[in-house]
C-alpha cells in the first residue's frame, strides 16, 4: 500500500473528522455522511474518494446502497512500521501521563 | 438507512502475493499458526462443513461452519465464539473472506459482522483482525511477523 497516500489522506482535518464520524458509527451512505457532518454532498464525494484511494475507507453494496466503513488496517500498519520499532512501553506511559494531566481520564 | 440493528466492519489489505498462496495462507494449519497467535483452524473446507478456530492448547476458541467456499476466490464461515459465556450468548456472525488479483498484488476483504446492535463480539473481531492482517501480509511478503504476542 502506499504509504504516502495514507499520510497525505489524513493531513486534512476533514477528512479526519469524516474517520472519526465513521468510527463512531460504521457503515454509512454518503447521504447520512452528509447531514452527520453537515458538509456538502459534493465535500463529502471528494473526501471520500481521497480516503478510498488510500484504503483508511472501505465500502459495499447493500441492495441499492453503497455503504462506507472506516478501514483502520493501513494507520495499523503504519503504526507498526513508525512506532512499533521504538520503545512502545515509553511511549504509552507518556500518553498516560499527558491523558492525566490534561485530565481526559476522570471518567 | 443504514441497518441500525447490526453491527459491521469490513476492512480491506494489498499483499503481494498470487491469490493460491493467500488461500493457502488462510486455510493451512502450520501457515495459520504462524500469523494467528499460534491458533489454527480445523475444517474439511467443503460447504456445510464444521469449522473451528483452536487455541495452541487445544481449547475451542470458536466454532460454527463453512457457508460458502470458492477457492481462491471467497469463503463465508458462520461464526460463533465458544470460550466467552457473554459473547457467545451473541449467537453467530457471518464473515466474508474475498480474494481478488489487483495487479501484481491481492486484494483481500475482511466483511464481519452480525444482525445485532453494539455487538462485543463484532467489536472484540474488530480489534483482533487488524493484527492477524499485518501479520499475514509481513509473512507473506517478507517471510517474518510483525507482532508475536497478542497484546
Amino acid at each position: 500500500m502506499d504509504e504516502d497516500a495514507v499520510f497525505r489522506a489524513l493531513a486534512d482535518a476533514s477528512r479526519r473528522r469524516l474517520l472519526d464520524w465513521l468510527h463512531d458509527k460504521n457503515g454509512q451512505t454518503l447521504g447520512e455522511l452528509c447531514r452527520g457532518l453537515d458538509m456538502t454532498r459534493q465535500g463529502v464525494a471528494k473526501h471520500l474518494a481521497i480516503l478510498e484511494a488510500a484504503n483508511l475507507v472501505s465500502s459495499r453494496r447493500h441492495g441499492r446502497e453503497k455503504l462506507h466503513f472506516i478501514n483502520p488496517v493501513p494507520i495499523h500498519e503504519i503504526s507498526q512500521r513508525w512506532i512499533g520499532k521504538f520503545e512502545r512501553r515509553h511511549l504509552s506511559a507518556l500518553a498516560e501521563l499527558k491523558k492525566t494531566l490534561e485530565g481526559e481520564n476522570h471518567d | 438507512m443504514t441497518d441500525a440493528a447490526a453491527s459491521n466492519f469490513v476492512y480491506v489489505t494489498f499483499i503481494r502475493t498470487t491469490p493460491d498462496r493467500l488461500w493457502s495462507a488462510l486455510t493451512s494449519p502450520d501457515f495459520t499458526r504462524q500469523y494467528w497467535f499460534g491458533m489454527h483452524q480445523e475444517s474439511d473446507w467443503r460447504p456445510g462443513a464444521a469449522w473451528r478456530l483452536v487455541f495452541p492448547d487445544g481449547r475451542v476458541a470458536d466454532a460454527g461452519e463453512i457457508v460458502e467456499i470458492d477457492p481462491p476466490r471467497r469463503l463465508i464461515i458462520r461464526w460463533r465464539n465458544e470460550f466467552r459465556p457473554e459473547l457467545n450468548s451473541e449467537g453467530y456472525s457471518r464473515c466474508a473472506i474475498e480474494l481478488e488479483p489487483t495487479g501484481d498484488a491481492v486484494k483481500l476483504t475482511i466483511a464481519h459482522g452480525m444482525d445485532r446492535a453494539g455487538s462485543k463480539l463484532i467489536e472484540a473481531f474488530s480489534g483482533g483482525w487488524p493484527l492477524i492482517l499485518s501479520n499475514l501480509k509481513s509473512l507473506l511478503e517478507t517471510g517474518e511477523i510483525a507482532v508475536k504476542t497478542k497484546p
